[in-house]
């Protein structure tokens, strides 16, 4: 099969994810405990009709299919309804607030690959050497520290201590590093732990010996040959994690009072804003797929094997 | 002369987490220029670590020359740094390995690994470097070089791989090539192709090549001189003449006995030497061979002979000299006449085991929904043939031949896509889940890689016991007794139940696989490439016990091996399969001796003879099996065989009694 096929057919299955975290996200809004139109107009003041007709109005007196067969058809307009709140429209508002956190989840996850890929490799050539044990260490405060901890400790060691950087807001590039390292440091973690037992496991393959059999340097062995097989298995670990960072976002967009899709579910979730959560989560789950297809397609570009495999 | 390759009292020691371990020590031999020396022995033995040390490989994997000298052209690399080294490496000295396709980086193409090898060593631009590759494949046998430069290491066969292997070895004409059992994981076809090639290339390159294998026969048949190693040291040293006509070391002398050839006795047993090779942590004293050696006294036990020149070679034994000249020693070489009798097999039952008829299994190729097309690997294509009660039925073939898928759809393990397999007419594809689960107590299993085929974190015991509970309600005790018979059937220490199997060697494992086959009784045994990963010694302890058990409980086994030797010594009947199909059936013996298809004939020409006064053509079938998702027409073979005519390639022949018993699907057989 050709590269291109081959995309057309992962882009189709990205297309029935898609459909099927709709669903799911409609099923887990729709079996919520809690009334939305009671959270909207407080009972004790609102007469029985004034409550029926307000439910009437959101539609939300019909069977669930045909609820869903609307949610349906307006989300294929572009149309994610609109907050219970203040009646903004869902879609705009997050499209106005995605930029931040998809900037703030980028740059966390370039954080993550270069530390992880770069201790991950260290920790591997020089196994057992203080590097290695600096490394793992690293790797396990990354994966232990919960990230409002380490988001917390960081503002206090470089915004309230040092005062290099500022703890709060979402402008300007200085306001990105804290939360960046916060948050990139769980996938730090997690890349230095798979980059290097993958090296490791990769540096004990038959074909190392032949490249130093054939009088290669080692920088060439370690750093063109065995981190390019040994990065297969680690760009598994980055695609999942960006979703993870993505997640973290609600955590730490809080955590440095940063604008964001995190804040708004954040804040929508105390609101009981039932149309702001849906579209939030939905929006996300579009952005997890074309993450994940995005993964895939690398591996064709990175392994040869996935590229024309017969 | 001066020496190319000067070697002298070598010791490697290896740092492991108790300590320093030595791998190999007092390893001394030179080699000159244009020489082809074959060093020769069981796993564990220390080749490998010999070879490697010359490249100083071992640098990278804890090992280091603890002491003595090796000297190429006069260079001691033993003093030099691994920059310096470097720029021998790849250039003065070059080496294949075993597994070519592990020994290719799977994310580069195949031209970018060579052509790297030729500029690290800055000896060209980069389009010459390119040329110099496209030549070198071109070489070494590779058709559409400038393609396969193209090619990523998983798109080209075993063979392929090999060659491009050779090719890169070859960029910048080393003077010395180390080839690591270079056709240990290739088909006795390639085999023939590749020692041919490497034949070729020694005189065309002018250098000397170090070639470690396992197979006396390759020696035999490409060696000038022969370095026998067991546990870590050299055991003898000869020409390859004088070796085989007389050897002066009990060990080679039992290798030798090893040797299974294609015109030995049948009816006896298989020579072994006894035990097997100690672990380099427990060596023991004196002579290290002491405990197999049939001759060890007093003095072997405690005086480590060193490496005497005895009669223009040497030999690390106390007692070569005295051995050599008894009438009991000089017999027996080369004709494995060696072996105690078997038992005479008990007049066939002709009773039908297992009935296949007409049976197909084929795999879907690619992914369907897009292309629209839908092709097959045919990997079984409608193969009918009958095993009978109490015999053993040998399959053999190429890789890729169907062997395997045979055997497995025959257990129903994978489920046929046509045709019938009876089992003491019972149609096996009708049954139902439980009766075909009843029906396998009578059908096991014994498969090639012993390590693999048993649960590490199981105890032997509850290996052996687990097809007694799933089919079997015995009781704890009851259990307990029959695993003990069981060990003591497969010939170990009825006490190991409690031990785990990374105890264990390669042989006694495989020992433990044959003990949890046997555990239900069964009817019938399939052994895939039973003993194929296992030493030529322990080989043959593993087909005496099978025979043995095969007498004792009436076995009946389908033998799946490419190791030719051992399947005619132990099978009643072969068949020889190609690209699914069978394409000959006959008796053992009738089968070696009279091969009617000329696919038949090819392969039992391309087993190396374990006799260098025996001069054979090395190729006797050119090229590769073709892809059996794309089978030629007419005939399968008619592209690789030297006979096919015109209506080879339109007619398919077909499946029939030429002589009595004898079948086979050929227009013109031999």
């Amino acid at each position: 099969m050709t590269l291109i096929s081959k995309a057309l057919v992962r882009i189709a299955n990205s297309f029935v994810s898609v459909l099927g975290s709709l669903i799911l996200v409609f099923c887990i809004i729709y079996l919520l405990p809690g009334d939305p139109v009671l959270s909207m107009i407080d009972p004790s003041v609102a007469t029985p009709e004034m409550i029926e007709n307000l439910r009437r109005e959101l539609g939300l007196d019909q069977p669930f299919y045909v609820q869903f067969a609307e949610y349906f058809t307006a989300i294929l307009h572009g149309d994610f309804g609109q907050s219970l709140i203040n009646s903004d429209p869902v879609l705009p508002k997050i499209l106005m607030h995605f930029p931040a956190t998809l900037i703030l989840t980028l740059t966390s996850t370039v954080f993550s690959i270069v530390i992880g890929v770069t201790l991950g490799v260290l920790s591997a050539i020089y196994r057992n050497k203080w590097i290695d044990i600096l490394a793992r260490l690293v790797g396990l405060f990354g994966i232990s520290m919960p990230t409002f901890w380490s988001g917390i400790l960081l503002i206090l060691i470089f915004s309230v201590n040092l005062n290099w950087l500022p703890a709060m807001g979402s402008d300007g590039w200085k306001t990105l590093v804290l939360p960046s390292l916060a948050l990139g440091f769980v996938g730090a973690g997690l890349i230095i732990r798979m980059v290097r037992t993958s090296m490791l496991e990769v540096v004990n393959e038959q074909f190392i010996v032949t490249l130093r059999a054939k009088g290669l340097s080692e920088r060439v062995v370690m750093y063109r040959h065995a981190l390019r097989n040994a990065l297969i298995p680690a760009i598994t670990i980055i695609g999942m994690n960006i979703g993870e960072m993505m997640a973290g976002t609600v955590v730490i967009e809080t955590v440095f009072s940063r604008q964001g899709i995190g804040r708004i579910i954040a804040d929508a979730i105390m609101a009981k804003d039932l149309p702001v959560i849906q579209g939030v989560i939905f929006f996300s789950a579009i952005v997890y797929v074309i993450i994940n297809l995005l993964v895939d397609l690398s591996y064709s570009v990175i392994d040869p094997r996935v590229r024309r495999s017969h | 002369m001066s020496q190319l390759l000067d070697i002298q009292q070598l010791k490697v020691d290896f740092t492991t987490k108790d300590g320093y371990l030595t791998a190999i020590r007092d390893v001394s031999f030179q080699m000159k220029a244009g020489e082809t020396v074959c060093i020769v022995g069981e796993s564990g033995s220390g080749k490998t670590v010999a070879s490697k040390s010359i490249m100083r490989l071992i640098d990278y994997e804890n090992g280091k020359i603890a002491d003595g000298n090796i000297r190429l052209n006069n260079v001691d690399l033993t003093q030099l740094s691994q920059r310096e080294l470097r720029a021998i490496r790849g250039k003065k000295m070059a080496m294949i390995f075993q597994e070519p396709m592990a020994a290719f980086d799977p994310v580069f193409t195949i031209g970018s690994q060579i052509i790297e090898t030729i500029l690290a060593h800055k000896q060209s631009n980069k389009e010459k470097a390119r040329e110099r590759a496209i030549y070198l494949l071109q070489r070494v046998g590779i058709s559409d070089a400038e393609l396969r430069l193209k090619q990523y290491p998983n798109e080209l066969s075993g063979g392929m791989l090999q060659r491009a292997m050779i090719a890169m070895a070859l960029a910048l004409g080393p003077d010395l090539l180390i080839a690591d059992e270079p056709t240990t994981a290739l088909d006795v076809t390639i085999q023939s192709q590749i020692l041919q090639l490497l034949q070729e290339l020694k005189t065309e390159f002018g250098m000397s090549i170090l070639l470690i294998t396992h197979d006396m026969g390759i020696a035999a048949e490409v060696a000038d001189r022969i370095i026998v190693m067991y546990a870590g040291g050299i055991v003898e040293q000869a020409t390859t003449l004088q070796l085989f006509e007389l050897p002066h070391h009990p060990y080679t002398h039992g290798l030798l006995q090893s040797v299974t050839t294609i015109d030995s006795d049948r009816s006896k047993e298989l020579f072994s030497i006894k035990g097997s090779i100690p672990g380099l942590s427990d060596l023991p004293s004196g002579c290290r061979f002491h405990p197999r050696c049939p001759y060890a006294t007093e003095r072997c036990l405690n005086e480590a002979p060193p490496l005497l020149d005895v009669n223009n070679r040497k030999s690390a034994c106390w007692y070569s000299e005295e051995l050599v000249k008894s009438d009991s020693w000089k017999k027996p070489t080369l004709q494995t006449t060696s072996g105690s009798q078997r038992p005479q097999k008990k007049e066939q039952s002709r009773e039908k085991l297992f009935t296949v008829q007409e049976l197909s299994k084929f795999y879907p190729l690619g992914n369907r929904t897009f292309s629209g097309t839908s092709s097959f690997v045919r990997a079984v294509d409608n193969v009918s043939f009958t095993i009978e009660k109490g015999e053993t039925f040998g399959l053999v073939g190429e890789s890729g031949s169907g062997k395997s898928t045979l055997g497995r759809v025959l257990l129903q393990l994978e489920k046929a896509s046509g045709g019938k397999v009876l089992f003491q007419d019972q149609d096996l594809s009708k049954l139902s889940n439980k009766d075909l689960r009843e029906t396998r107590k009578h059908m096991q299993m014994i498969y090639q890689d012993p390590y693999g085929s048993v649960n590490p974190r199981w105890k032997v015991g509850d290996i052996i016991g687990e097809p007694l509970q799933v089919h079997q309600s015995l009781n704890k005790k009851e259990k307990r007794i029959r695993v003990q018979e069981l060990l003591e059937a497969v010939g170990l220490n009825k006490n190991s139940s409690e031990r785990y199997p990374h105890e264990f060697s390669g042989g006694q494992r495989q020992r433990v696989a044959i003990a949890r086959a046997i555990a239900l009784n069964p009817q019938f045994i399939l052994a895939d490439e039973a003993v194929s990963a296992l030493d030529v010694s322990v080989q043959a302890q593993i087909v005496n016990l099978m025979q043995e058990l095969q007498d004792d409980l009436d076995l009946t086994y389908l033998f799946i091996a490419h190791g030719l030797n051992i399947v005619r010594h132990i099978s009643d009947r072969i068949g020889v399969m190609y690209l699914g199909q069978l394409v000959e059936i006959a008796p053992s013996e009738e089968l070696f001796k009279h091969p009617a298809h000329h696919y038949t004939k090819g392969l039992i020409g391309s087993i190396p003879i374990a006799d260098p006064r025996h001069q054979r053509e090395l190729i006797s079938i050119h090229g590769e099996i073709p892809s059996p998702a794309n089978p030629p027409s007419g005939c399968r073979f008619h592209t690789r065989c030297p006979a096919a005519t015109a209506r080879c390639r339109e007619e398919q022949p077909l499946f029939r009694e030429i002589d009595s018993g004898h079948w086979a699907a050929c227009h013109h057989p031999a």
